[in-house]
């Protein structure tokens, strides 16, 4: 299968700040591609630049065989983009921003009109087609601008983390309108800071963390590579952990084993559950408490941990920017929120 | 590689003015669903006159004596430049800092046409102001005393000096960080550029210094020629100054806009 995009050895830096360090990578035509990574990887800055909206330093971008540093405006009719936060106009309707977008990619009047409303209503926006958008809550929003991205059925999406700040529902609605993308044959790009997003959505994961790719494959694959399963311990008393910590050594022969000092511990081990009866009679001995047990295959977030040597950022730990997109501020906010000005980061 | 190659030919050329309309005809819509702006906008011009008429226009002494014939054309040029910068400015301003500005540039959108299209739905705000500053000043003793035609010709360049300037604002719209920013960038500077001029008073009542300037300033000459052309007199070289002001300026910060604009956008 040919691929849709291209991008080899893309360099970017801000001022002092270099965003991307030799990013390459290939998406399959029909295919899924997770860009995965921690606020501040460049992810954003691949995606712009992929979306003819920033230049890189040093690099080249291919995107359906067309040179995208070389002719932009090929490329421009080809793509749809979402970003971060819904580009669409607060002041319109949804129809209204859909029929003006659909113009603006060069359909037909009566064809602007037709795809506006088969978007609304295949996306559920169809009673909310007459409101202005600043009356739409955040997950309408969210499926309005990727509506607003699929009128001119581009052949390659860029999704740039689109479910950020979205509650589990309209989450799932995005979700299985990218599906169905995908199965009309669609290629995508997908960043997330979602470990599970890119394991539900992408055939391959790229993870990439200093403007640069560090693993890459599918998502079986990366948490292959990481090996055994983790064993979750919740005790009851927080006072035990140094005596369970010595039970688990005592158990794994010597396994990674992390405590978050609040009662929890992690053991990463081969084989965690035929472990689990030895555990038990050892926390049972040593006089441990344990108020629950678990063991679970690695995530994505475990892969993350073991390729940077940093847990993935929780939310508790993003930028401002994105703490207050995720409570989705009322329209007028965003100015503010983000300084005013996406800043291509 | 640059974008207007797309756009070369008739069919590109037909494009061009379809993104248009549908650029002013979003900032149109945007216009009269901002209801309250659209009143602020009409309350400053008869703020204007009422205050300077009544409050001010007594101390004032004007050639000819009637200080409404001499104030109501310096308001409408006033109010323009206020409308047409403060409007485009912060349209503009408000649109880079929305993720909307990013879907038009990767969208086969010709770059010239968004700004076109958000300047001239601009003219539209301006035409309202003016008619209701030609009410407002009609109830306070204004008349029109000139011939169809240059009263005609006046409206149409004080339109057009505004529209020129609206190119001014959108090239402050998209160097300030933000509509708070275009707000007060966008309109500070517009104070001393229509007081010190005609505008209020004769310029012969400033100190020297400042008369060199306010003598030539553009707003005093396009003031002159509509006073002149109101009240039924020649213009004389006032009105191809105000031309040649209007050009230039349309002439240096469309493109200059629009390169920028291209330029944010890669």
């Amino acid at each position: 299968m040919a691929d849709a995009i291209v991008v080899d050895a893309l360099r970017k830096d801000y001022g002092d700040v270099r965003a991307l360090d030799g990013l390459s990578l290939t998406v399959a035509e029909g295919s899924v591609l997770g860009l995965l990574g921690p606020n501040g990887a460049g992810k954003t800055t691949a995606v712009r630049i992929l979306a003819t909206l920033l230049r890189p330093d040093a690099g080249t971008v291919e995107v359906c065989g067309i040179d995208a540093l070389r002719s932009p405006q090929r490329v421009r009719p080809l793509i749809g983009l979402t970003g971060q936060y819904a580009a669409v106009d607060e002041k319109l309707t949804g129809f209204e921003n859909l029929r003006m977008l659909g113009r603006l990619f060069r359909l037909g009047r009566t064809q602007a009109r037709q795809r506006a409303d088969e978007l609304l209503e295949g996306f559920g926006l169809a009673e909310a087609a007459g409101r202005p958008v600043r009356t739409y809550s955040g997950g309408m929003r969210r499926r309005l601008d990727l509506a607003a991205s699929l009128i001119a059925r581009p052949r390659v999406v860029f999704l740039d983390e689109p479910t950020t700040g979205l509650d589990p529902r309209s989450r799932a609605a995005i979700w299985r309108i990218t599906e169905d993308l995908v199965a009309e044959g669609t290629t995508v790009l997908l960043t997330t800071q979602y470990l599970e997003e890119a394991d539900r959505l992408a055939e391959a994961v790229a993870v990439i963390d200093q403007g640069r790719v560090i693993a890459r494959g599918t998502p079986d694959e990366l948490k292959n590579r990481v090996g055994g399963e983790r064993v979750e311990i919740g005790l009851t008393d927080p006072g035990d952990a140094e005596r369970a910590q010595r039970a688990v050594r005592a158990v794994t022969a010597g396994a990674p084993c992390s405590y978050d000092g609040e009662g929890r511990l992690v053991v990463q081990v081969a084989g965690g559950a035929s472990l689990m009866p030895e555990l038990m009679r050892e926390f049972d001995t040593a006089g441990v408490a344990v108020a629950d047990l678990a063991v679970r295959r690695p995530t994505l977030d475990d892969v993350f941990l073991s390729l940077t040597g940093r847990p993935s950022p929780a939310p508790g730990q993003d930028t401002r920017k994105e703490q207050e997109e995720r409570e989705a501020p009322p329209p007028d906010r965003v100015a503010a929120a983000t300084g005013g000005r996406a800043d291509g980061r | 590689m640059s974008t207007t190659v797309e756009h070369a030919g008739a069919h590109g050329y037909r494009w061009w003015i379809s993104d248009a309309w549908e650029m002013a005809l979003r900032n149109l819509k945007h216009i009269q669903r901002t209801p309250d702006l659209l009143m602020y906008a009409l309350i400053q011009p008869v703020m204007f006159i009422v205050l300077f008429r009544y409050v001010l226009g007594g101390a004032i002494d004007v050639p000819g004596g009637d200080y409404s014939q001499f104030l109501l054309p310096g308001i409408f040029v006033q109010m323009v430049l206020f409308g047409s910068v403060a409007g485009t400015a912060v349209g503009v301003a408000d649109d880079m800092g929305r993720g909307i500005m990013d879907r038009f540039r990767s969208m086969p959108v010709s770059r010239s046409a968004v700004l076109v299209g958000r300047t001239l739905s601009e003219i539209a705000r301006n035409l309202v102001a003016v008619v209701v500053m030609i009410a407002a000043g009609l109830l306070v003793g204004f008349r029109f005393d000139g011939d169809p035609l240059p009263m005609t010709a006046a409206f149409a360049l004080l339109l057009a000096f505004g529209y020129a300037f609206s190119w001014l604002a959108a090239l402050i719209g998209m160097a300030v960080s933000g509509a708070e920013a275009a707000q007060a960038g966008g309109t500070v500077w517009l104070f001393p550029f229509t007081f010190i001029s005609s505008t209020f008073v004769p310029v012969s009542s400033m100190p020297g210094w400042l008369q060199a300037y306010a003598e030539h300033s553009p707003v005093t000459v396009l003031v002159d020629t509509l006073r002149a052309w109101f009240g039924g007199h020649d213009a004389g070289s006032s009105a191809w100054q105000s031309l040649a002001w209007t050009v230039g300026v349309l002439a240096v910060c469309a493109p200059a806009a629009v390169a920028r604009y291209r330029g944010k956008s890669a």
